[in-house]
């Protein structure tokens, strides 16, 4: 189970997609959830779709990886699909026994929303497959840079999550051995209600924090001694540039928005 | 109750590219009540082998019986085999997790569904044997303990559940000289009073000579070599070949010899070196 | 204050916040540049305290502590000091901040504020010390122990240290890794000249150095070459600290009226020793 969780998502193959500079490429993510929500037609969404099976291409990402990215979703997916369909009022009835009404309005509404979600899902998979965890880091820090005006601690979170990532897999290591160390002892992570099971926890995460505590406290020590002191006067040993084909990208989304506003108003 | 290894194989990642052996068809038997040390360098399939004895990792083929039972059998109760076999990973410490030594040491009694009584009892016995005054230690946090003590109360946890053969993984790693001097000394009283078939795993020649009836020397994933101590660090060559050192005492012997003295090839221990040289020099001062 | 990068300790007395007794009392010590000095105890003898004061992330209750010129009490100069000392922890993981080995070791150079065409040279370089280039677009979780270590040197490396203090460095180590680390600090100090406090509980690294300096009870006790320190067999035993074995074999030999000369540390020496006294009959 421990083993199969990669990084982030992330799919480290080379295209111009993974070379766009993180900084647009979060950005032009908003921009693609706007567009998800200002869609209003089925023809918008066959437009939204044909966007994200080109730039899926594009990052030489095999479509199978994206979908995978609503697997942990689809409960979500399915109840949204499943709570429209039943619940709303329409007047072209499918289908009718005891309290069950299925109407065509209420089948479009349920493919109209959960389709939703799944572009929100695909447009976000797209981004995480194709930045590395460090260069989002990068890429949020830099964004957020401005906010430093008013206090916001931008290189702070940028530091918090770049040290989570690396400690990600270390994490996952202990708690491996942990949890091999308290079934030596009898422990039993698996039967039992979920009562008995939240119970069974403890002693897992008690250690896993007295750790991660201790590490914080190392690992503070050992930033000072190389001279940290938060992000005044820092350089950077990775330096983002804009490059021309973040423009494209950029145009290309315009474009889209521009599709988009023009079949709300027309379709 | 013997613990039989039968052609244990072990492949991690089995079907991918990055399948890695790290068992090769590992047999040996361990009889009632002996010190078995177990020995190799980094990779060697030591850490890998000790989670095989105990349950927690399952044969690619091969077989793991404990006292006649193979652990992984269809019709086998594997929850009861385990608690038999106590197993002590590698800095224990870092699984304490209770508001007290008692509640901590008491984690492994209880989930073997012990009598209040009798988890009581336990704990004592438990706290007796790894030195720590029950008076003194049992009601205060093992946070507070210093790591030479919190390493004791994580080793008192596995003996609580009273295991008819115990496991150690580097149990003196990270301490200082006095520290492994202590647990040492423990692990020897232990063995000695209670006779428990104890298998340990360690990279110190010096704690192996001190301890051990027996070694298995593995390499790459194969048990090399299977002996006393004294016959396996007689053979100083193959241990180098495999990247593992002799104590130093074995050295001494063996240089002593390339040079020419005549020696028993097999002294290991520092006192029977003292009586050699001893007495050659009480002889040669003679003449 | 460019050319001075001795370590000065005068008469340092540290005392923990919430403890009554001193962790480190009337500690007196000069490093000089280039030495390989190891600082030997058992936990809790106040040595990996020392090794704190060195690079101001303590400041002495009593007394000071001079590191390159500078006075650790000064706070304006604490991140001259830390460049100039750079320090090695125990724990091989909870050193490593960046996710790829080679962000790692920029770490250093990123709060020193270098600038950035001049990173990736001095990353280059410090990686090529420790022989661990090829590994640079690593991440550190792969690493085994010694790997990481010598990453964490790299690190302090390209901040271009006078001194590297290695607290226990070694100690969370297999002897391979032990040996891999002990051997690329041995290296530094010999072909670049960068001083080393090498702060262990293992005699038989405290051997190889130039200067042993035993610390108990928070005093530096003995001090002296590592054969002058370790013949004082019983002293060590007293402090409960181990001596190399031959040189306990020795002392034994001595004891039992064998004239061994003093400061026998390695097997070679003792061998050489007993050729000497117990001369083979020529045979040949």
């Amino acid at each position: 189970m421990l083993n199969n969780i990669t990084m982030g998502q992330y799919y480290p193959v080379d295209s111009k997609i993974h070379r766009l500079d993180p900084r647009i490429k979060l950005i032009l993510t908003i921009a693609f959830i706007v567009i998800v929500f200002l869609a209003k037609t089925f023809a918008g969404y066959a437009l939204i779709f044909a966007f994200v099976w080109m730039v899926s291409r594009i990052a030489n990402i095999p479509f199978r990886m994206l979908l995978r990215g609503l697997k942990p979703l689809r409960i979500i997916i399915i109840l949204t699909f499943l709570l429209n369909l039943f619940f709303t009022s329409g007047n072209t009835v499918w289908v009718q026994f005891w309290v069950i009404r299925i109407t065509k309005e209420g089948f479009m509404q349920a493919a109209f929303y959960s389709l939703r979600l799944v572009f929100l899902v695909l447009g976000t998979s797209l981004l995480t497959l194709t930045t590395s965890p460090v260069s989002l880091s990068d890429g949020i820090e830099i964004l957020l840079t401005p906010l430093k005006k008013i206090h916001f601690p931008a290189h702070e979170l940028a530091m918090m999550m770049t040290i989570a990532l690396r400690f990600i897999p270390t994490l996952l290591e202990e708690t491996d051995k942990i949890m091999k160390a308290q079934m030596a002892r009898g422990a039993d992570f698996e039967s039992g209600n979920l009562i008995s099971r939240a119970k069974a926890m403890v002693p897992l995460l008690v250690p896993l924090f007295v750790s991660a505590f201790r590490r914080a406290g190392d690992l503070a020590m050992a930033m000072e001694s190389r001279c940290y002191h938060g992000g005044e006067g820092r350089t950077r040993l990775r330096v983002l540039k804009i490059t021309r084909n973040d423009w494209i990208a950029c145009a290309i989304m315009a474009l889209l928005l521009a599709l988009i506003i023009l079949e709300g108003i027309f379709l | 109750m013997p613990i039989e290894v039968l052609h244990l194989t072990h492949c991690y990642s089995e079907g991918s590219v990055l399948r890695t052996v790290a068992l090769d068809d590992v047999s040996f038997t361990i009889s009632d009540g002996e010190f078995v040390g177990i020995i190799g360098h980094t990779g060697s399939g030591k850490s890998t082998l000790v989670q095989h004895l105990n349950g927690l990792l399952k044969p690619s083929s091969g077989q793991v019986l404990i006292d006649g039972e193979d652990l992984n059998g269809e019709h086998v109760n594997r929850r009861a085999l385990r608690q038999r076999i106590g197993l002590v990973f590698q800095y224990p410490e870092y699984q304490l997790f209770e508001e007290s030594v008692e509640k901590d040491i008491a984690f492994g009694p209880k989930n073997q569904k012990l009598s209040p009584d009798e988890i009581a009892e336990r704990v004592r016995y438990a706290m007796d044997c790894v030195h720590l005054d029950y008076e003194r230690y049992a009601a205060r946090s093992p946070f507070e303990l210093s790591g030479g003590q919190m390493r004791r109360v994580a080793i008192a946890g596995v003996l609580a559940m009273k295991p008819s053969i115990l496991i150690l993984d580097e149990p003196t790693a990270g301490l200082d000289p006095s520290g492994r001097d202590k647990i040492l000394s423990m692990l020897e009283e232990l063995h000695q009073r209670e006779h428990v078939t104890t298998l340990m795993v360690s990279h110190s020649m010096d704690d192996m000579a001190r301890l051990a009836d027996r070694l298995l020397v593995m390499s790459e994933g194969k048990i090399v070599a299977d002996g006393t101590p004294r016959e396996i660090f007689a053979q100083e060559d193959m241990m180098t070949s495999i990247g593992l050192d002799v104590p130093e005492a074995a050295r001494l012997c063996a240089r002593l010899r390339a040079r020419g003295y005549d020696l028993p090839a097999d002294l290991f221990r520092p006192e029977e070196l003292k009586e050699y040289l001893i007495r050659l020099w009480k002889e040669g001062s003679a003449c | 204050m460019q050319s001075d990068t001795r370590v000065q300790l005068s008469n340092v007395t540290y005392t923990y916040e919430e403890q009554a007794s001193p962790a480190l009392s009337g500690v007196s010590a000069v490093i000089q540049p280039g030495e390989f000095v190891a600082v030997l105890g058992h936990n809790g003898s106040g040595k990996s305290t020392m090794a704190k004061l060195l690079n101001a992330l303590y400041i002495p209750t009593d007394g000071n502590v001079v590191v390159c010129g500078y006075n650790t009490r000064e706070e304006k100069y604490v991140w001259e000091i830390r460049q100039r000392a750079g320090m090695i922890f125990q724990n091989p993981d909870n050193q490593i901040v960046a996710t790829v080995v080679k962000e790692d070791v920029a770490f250093g150079l990123e709060n020193l504020g270098v600038p950035t065409e001049e990173m990736l040279p001095r990353i280059e370089s410090a990686l090529a010390a420790v022989r661990m280039s090829k590994y640079a677009d690593n991440a550190p979780h792969m690493l085994s122990g010694g790997q990481k270590q010598r990453v964490a040197i790299a690190g302090i490396l390209a901040m271009e240290p006078s001194v590297i203090i290695a607290d226990e460095a070694t100690a969370m180590l297999d002897p391979s890794g032990r040996k891999e680390v002990l051997d690329t600090i041995r290296a530094l100090n010999r072909q670049k000249g960068i001083t080393v406090v090498w702060i262990t509980h293992f005699m038989e690294e405290a051997a190889l150095a130039d200067r042993v300096l035993i610390v108990t009870g928070g005093e530096v006790r003995l001090s002296g070459t590592p054969a002058e320190v370790f013949d004082r067999v019983d002293e060590m035993r007293e402090m409960h600290l181990d001596v190399p074995h031959m040189t306990s074999l020795a002392s034994d030999l001595r004891a039992e009226g064998m004239p061994l000369r003093p400061g026998i540390l390695t097997v070679d020496e003792l061998v050489e020793e007993v050729e000497r006294l117990c001369p083979l009959k020529s045979s040949t």
